[in-house]
């Protein structure tokens, strides 16, 4: 973490270089583009104020809130088990990975643990809403950076883990499916076995897209170097997920502090990539998609027998504490720090939101780049709007 | 020259303008539906449209007809002439470059003696065209994409004419029925079994003419003026209803006009070296088009599969390209080429 | 390709060993800060709390990170510990308020842990991401000024954690470059996240109480149907 390869220096290099820029005397007169909030490379209604000279951009300004839904103020006048239907939402594409920091932070505090049984279907259920995410991700930075065929691909893909997180859930999109205590049901019959078949098909979509975008010459030439974060001012941001691995942080809350969820008992591997650039950091999510769908194998074979559901009260009121909870989601690092005062309803809920943390090095990261680059560098931040404006 | 003498000039000139946009629309739609529709669809593993007609095949009518009913919008602060005449240039070059692609030895609409660098000098005109529609449409993005096309076309202008210098080295003239001609008579290296297609002997020029092109097209990976998920659609984003429709007709019947260019410098046009059939004007004049057709159907597969493929480069990286790269193998290429010519 | 790939290693920490390790953070700390760290709660093997004076707060930020290698900022947020006056909108079926009835009484405080004084308190999370340690910060926000230290200074990422906790809250970060709406249209008024700012969709439309208790899996599901609906206790 010591050392900064090169290409990290060149991120300190582009970001003086703009400084120096914007303290000169400009003899022409800068554009001011408004990128969004309707854009295609905003993955919902971001919206960027680019200040440009010619294409290159010497200030970026985003600016949020178009989707704010005020999730922390709604969640103190909802009973706990109505939380996990709103915080949903918060991270559309993986939403069952939402429910688990907050339940289990509640479990902490009720001094409730899950069965072994529940514990593994969560994990389970957590790494394929990981890759329900990413592999849209994979897709989509092709679609950032003008090939259009790979999206198909990934959902394509995808829709076969959406099935069976249905089959197992009953919901595509948004499970709801986490309890305190356990989780809603059990796993329907045969189940797993299909399960085994979809994490095969996964990694064949892997393999495809390592050798159709991350292979191809143009894409190295448009990620390479571009978006460049040193690990440092990565950490400084708050960086998570595979932002941070990406610039070769080597941490991640699934192994380091699995908090209730049974990463220690499968043989996984953390990726980190020393560049930091745009295209280390979608090798670091290429990755994590294989090491998931090897995390499901593993536990679908050492998935115990048992109960789902712990004893927990009919009301459930949450005992006074404070509890901070953070899993390693798939956007990067999401916690919730519940505070109860022994009600139905949470007394305040802080939700650390991973893309919030990511986006907001853009200022920083934007400086000096061309206008092509803002959208690699977005798509490569990887956020969701709900995930930041919560 | 038989039926066509016969005629007064005016009928002439009426059959060859029906003739200019049956030929440019009819491919257009062709290709539209042959590899827009279908070809990508499939590579994309989606079906396309499947229900105007048998397996979609009216679509395009379909679309046509909705794009027709949809309100013309132009934008508050937009220099309206400029922004509404801006397709109709584009338009108008492909049409004019149209004329100069012969498709028999009887059918086509100039017989010029300098027909390949009139037909280069026609599709630039489409420079303006993108110009106008940035500048007209008072937004950022279009105005950014119009200077993009403007850069781009400009620089890719030059290996796309400096490769055919090639051709025209070899063949001789720079009319495009004596290419023609001079590919169905010629031989390589003395051996004559199929004429002499200069994709064989000028391949290299083939190989720029068609990354030139592409980039001529606007086609991904050299989509920058457009680039939909930067520039939203570039010079096109305030378009709406029929003169959106002119654009992508234009797009498409453009990618096929090049290509009818690209088949009759590099693939030997009309002719084709089809065994056991004896030479006569009037076969050729009725199996031509078939050829021509079949040829610019198969270039521009080759245009829209990579398109459809690789992502897109940045503007500076596609100017190094040009510069650094096609440019000067363009050179290298004309170089040996007259060596050729002079000493062999 | 083996340098890219991190160590293979399960870091199965017993939950213990992890105690002494935040007894030792919780002494270094109280070394440095001396008086300003007014309060700390330390649960064995889940989590340390700690309070500092507010003027203390941004001196916290720069010995966490520069002086123990807490390097990985988290997030910068608030507190608001008043009990809502609307009173608790989840114990009836219909609004108290719009029914006439008293207003209640207002409640005592009740801080959470490592304690508190005031109405307001910020309180930030910061990691180190080398020895996995974690800890939660938390300063009383003076009542009159309303004002604590930015962390921008430290962690550039407070930057936009602190806008927020501005917008919604009001709390002032002083040396922040920019306290301006983050999320909220700029004229916007009041601070939506203060507890006496009211919840008009809670409001207009009394909650439903918690009707719709699902039945539990494995549990017997007859015994105390009848009571589900109700909420009142």
């Amino acid at each position: 973490m010591t050392d900064i390869s090169d290409r990290q220096q060149l991120g300190y290099i582009a970001s003086q270089a703009a400084d120096a820029r914007l303290n000169l005397e400009l003899e022409t007169e800068g554009m001011t583009l408004n990128i969004g909030p309707q854009h295609p490379a905003t993955h919902g209604t971001l919206r960027i104020i680019a200040k440009l000279d010619g294409e290159q951009v010497i200030a970026a300004d985003p600016v949020m809130g178009y989707m704010h839904r005020g999730y922390e103020k709604l969640t103190e006048v909802r009973t706990y088990p109505q939380v996990t239907s709103l915080i949903n939402r918060i991270d559309w594409l993986g939403s069952f990975a939402n429910e688990v920091p907050f339940i289990l932070a509640a479990e902490q505090l009720m001094e409730v643990e899950a069965p072994p049984r529940a514990q593994w279907i969560r994990t389970i259920l957590f790494e394929m809403s990981r890759i329900a995410n990413v592999v849209l991700f994979l897709g989509d930075m092709a679609v950032q950076v003008g090939a259009v065929t790979p999206v198909f691909f990934a959902f394509r893909d995808r829709e076969h883990i959406l099935n069976q997180i249905e089959s197992a859930t009953g919901g595509r999109f948004h499970p709801n499916f986490d309890r305190i205590g356990g989780l809603k049901d059990d796993l329907p019959a045969g189940w797993v076995a299909e399960t085994k078949q979809v994490m095969k098909k996964m990694r064949g979509f892997c393999d495809e897209i390592e050798t159709l975008v991350m292979g191809n010459e143009i894409f190295q030439k448009r990620t390479r170097g571009i978006g460049v974060i040193p690990p440092d001012v990565g950490l400084q941001y708050g960086l998570s997920g595979a932002n941070i691995r990406g610039s070769g942080v080597d941490w991640d809350v699934r192994r380091d502090n699995p908090n209730g969820l049974v990463y220690d008992q499968v043989d996984w591997k953390v990726w980190t990539h020393p560049d930091g650039d745009s295209f280390s950091r979608f090798w670091v999510r290429l990755q994590e998609v294989r090491e998931a769908t090897k995390i499901v194998d593993q536990l679908l074979d050492t998935i115990p027998a048992g109960p789902i559901m712990a004893k927990v009260p009919r009301i459930i009121k949450v005992t006074a504490g404070e509890a901070y909870v953070e899993t390693e989601n798939p956007l990067g690092v999401m916690g919730y720090y519940v505070i109860s005062k022994g009600d139905l309803v949470p007394y305040r809920v802080k939700i650390r939101s991973a893309s919030f943390n990511n986006m907001s090095i853009t200022p920083w990261l934007l400086k000096g780049v061309y206008v092509p680059d803002i959208v690699t560098i977005l798509g490569s931040l990887y956020f969701i709007l709900g995930d930041i404006d919560r | 020259m038989s039926l066509l003498a016969e005629l007064s000039y005016w009928q002439q000139t009426s059959l060859r303008v029906v003739g200019g946009l049956a030929g440019v629309l009819l491919v257009a739609g062709t290709l539209v539906y042959l590899h827009l529709f279908k070809m990508v669809s499939f590579m994309q593993s989606r079906l396309g449209p499947m229900e105007a007609g048998p397996f979609g095949s009216l679509q395009l009518l379909a679309e046509v007809g909705k794009h027709l009913q949809k309100e013309d919008i132009f934008p508050r602060k937009a220099d309206k002439f400029v922004f509404a005449a801006a397709p109709f240039v584009i338009l108008a070059s492909t049409f004019l470059l149209v004329v100069v692609v012969p498709a028999g030895p009887d059918a086509w609409f100039i017989n010029n003696d300098v027909g390949i660098y009139l037909g280069m000098a026609v599709s630039s005109v489409s420079v303006i065209g993108i110009l106008m529609a940035g500048w007209g449409s008072a937004n950022k993005y279009s105005l950014l994409g119009g200077l993009r096309a403007t850069g781009q076309l400009i620089a890719y202008e030059l290996p796309l004419i400096l490769a055919v210098v090639g051709v025209v080295i070899q063949a001789g003239t720079m009319n495009m029925q004596g290419i023609v001609i001079a590919q169905a008579e010629g031989e390589i290296f003395g051996w004559g079994g199929i004429g002499n297609p200069y994709i064989l002997t000028q391949g290299v020029a083939f190989m720029i003419f068609m990354i030139a092109m592409q980039a001529e097209l606007t086609q991904a990976p050299f989509d920058m003026p457009i680039a939909e998920s930067e520039l939203v659609s570039g010079y096109m984003t305030e378009y709406s209803g029929m003169r959106f429709l002119l654009f992508f007709i234009g797009e498409f019947a453009t990618a096929g006009v090049f290509a009818s260019v690209a088949s009759v410098l590099f693939l030997g046009g009309w002719w084709a070296p089809i065994p056991g059939l004896e030479w006569d004007d009037n076969t050729w004049n009725l199996l031509g088009p078939i050829v021509l057709i079949t040829k610019i159907v198969i270039l521009t597969f080759i245009v829209f599969w990579v398109r459809f493929t690789f992502p897109r480069f940045r503007e500076d990286q596609l100017q190094r390209l040009a510069w650094k790269f096609l440019i000067p193998i363009a050179l290298a290429n004309i170089v040996v080429t007259a060596i050729f010519k002079v000493w062999i | 390709m083996s340098q890219l790939s991190s160590t293979d290693t399960p870091t199965e920490e017993a939950e213990i060993a992890t105690d002494t390790v935040r007894e030792a953070m919780l002494e270094q700390l109280s070394a440095e800060l001396g008086d300003a760290l007014v309060g700390s709660h330390l649960e064995p093997g889940i989590d340390l709390t700690i309070r500092v004076t507010a003027d203390a707060w941004a001196q916290t930020a720069e010995f966490l990170k520069n002086g123990m290698g807490f390097a990985y900022f988290s997030f910068v947020s608030a507190i608001d510990w008043l009990p809502s006056p609307f009173g608790r909108d989840m114990d009836s079926q219909v609004d108290l308020a719009l029914e006439g009835a008293d207003p209640k009484e207002a409640e005592e405080m009740i801080w959470g842990l490592a304690g508190g004084e005031t109405r307001f308190q910020v309180f930030a999370r910061v990691n180190d991401i080398v020895g996995h340690r974690a800890l939660t910060i938390k300063a009383d926000v003076p009542a009159d000024t309303l004002t604590v230290p930015s962390w921008v200074g430290t962690y550039a990422g407070a930057n936009w954690h602190e806008r927020e906790a501005w917008e919604m809250f009001g709390i002032n970060f002083e040396g922040h470059p920019g306290l301006r709406h983050i999320y909220l249209p700029g004229e916007f008024e009041g601070n939506p996240m203060r507890k006496d700012f009211p919840l008009l969709a809670r409001r207009v439309k009394p909650w439903p109480g918690i009707v719709d208790v699902e039945a539990m899996p494995g549990s017997d599901d007859e015994e105390d149907e009848t009571d589900a609906g109700g909420s009142n206790d």
